[in-house]
């Protein structure tokens, strides 16, 4: 299958998220605006860090009156676990240093997890969900701003439908004892570190605590 | 600068910089067997954790709330063999009603 059909793929995997983006790219906006950070800061914020969950706590603690430091350091360990991921896809992308630097920058949860829907990581579905979701984060980042918050994401179950997600796709992996294995160490350590450690934290001990059950 | 453009540049700066690490420094460096073994069982693990953040974490706490409920629809959706769509939706749409009761 040629690459333009395997990034409309992408595309199309995508789109069933669609709303989610650009409601919770909307809310971020909107609450960029309340912390003071004003919107052309929120929508660079948007298009350069690409990441919610590190933008929602940076613009969070802002607007609690934590500072820049506080705010930095937990987006940065929110987005740690984009390290193993780009580790996991560094040879599919082609192309210069400067070509790859840049579409890497597509990595995210959701582009990651279905790149990797075939079992070998895709790089036509991960840039066409990376394009589809970076232009409606972006844009719904724009139209909080201007708008204020097209609806609650909340309301319409938004936040349920990613676990979902995320659940789904972990299934298919779990035929082998070893995946099985891999999966229920890293949940019972994410279970058990949440309540204790900073966002971030959970998920990357949980992902590198795998690399110690590989020595066999 | 303000401190929001501090926030902004420096998260944005090591960000560039997480997600470009794979491609841009190992790049198309074929990976030893071991290495590779590593990266299968990244995924699940990933996955795991991430269903994990996504359905029960919180402010340094586990929450058990909607997104939970909307979850275990999805499980039963999955185990009926429902396509994806099928059972995002489920989950959303248990979340969503639940909130309304």
């Amino acid at each position: 299958m040629d690459q333009e059909s395997r990034f409309r793929d992408g595309v199309v995997a995508g789109l069933p998220l669609a709303l989610a983006p650009l409601a919770f790219g909307a809310a971020f906006g909107v609450l960029a605006i309340d912390a003071g950070m004003g919107g052309l800061a929120a929508v660079v914020m948007s298009a350069t860090t690409f990441a919610g969950s590190a933008q929602f706590a940076a613009a969070s603690i802002l607007d609690s009156g934590g500072g820049a430091a506080a705010a930095v350091v937990a987006a940065v360990l929110l987005n740690a676990r984009y390290v193993p991921q780009s580790l996991a896809v560094a040879s599919i992308f082609p192309g210069s240093k400067r070509r790859r630097l840049v579409e890497s920058q597509l990595i995210v949860d959701e582009s990651w997890a279905l790149a990797g829907r075939s079992g070998r990581f895709d790089y036509g579905v991960l840039v066409g969900v990376g394009v589809l979701f970076w232009l409606l984060w972006v844009g719904g980042t724009a139209i909080g701003i201007v708008v204020g918050d097209l609806f609650d994401p909340e309301a319409i179950g938004l936040d349920a439908a990613f676990p979902a997600l995320f659940l789904a796709l972990l299934v298919p992996y779990l035929r082998t004892r070893r995946a099985l294995g891999a999966a229920l160490l890293a949940a019972a350590i994410t279970l058990a570190l949440i309540p204790v450690a900073p966002a971030g934290i959970p998920i990357v001990a949980a992902s590198l605590a795998c690399l110690l059950g590989l020595r066999r | 600068m303000s401190a929001a453009w501090i926030v902004v540049l420096a998260v944005g700066a090591v960000t560039v910089l997480f997600k470009g690490a794979g491609p841009v420094f190992l790049g198309r460096r074929v990976l030893p067997p071991r290495a590779l073994a590593l990266v299968e069982v990244l995924a699940p693990a990933m996955l795991a954790a991430l269903v994990v953040t996504q359905a029960v974490g919180g402010d340094e706490a586990i929450v058990l709330d909607e997104r939970l409920a909307g979850v275990a629809a999805a499980g039963v959706a999955l185990l009926l063999r429902a396509p994806l769509v099928v059972v995002m939706v489920s989950a959303a749409a248990t979340a969503a009603l639940l909130r309304l009761l």
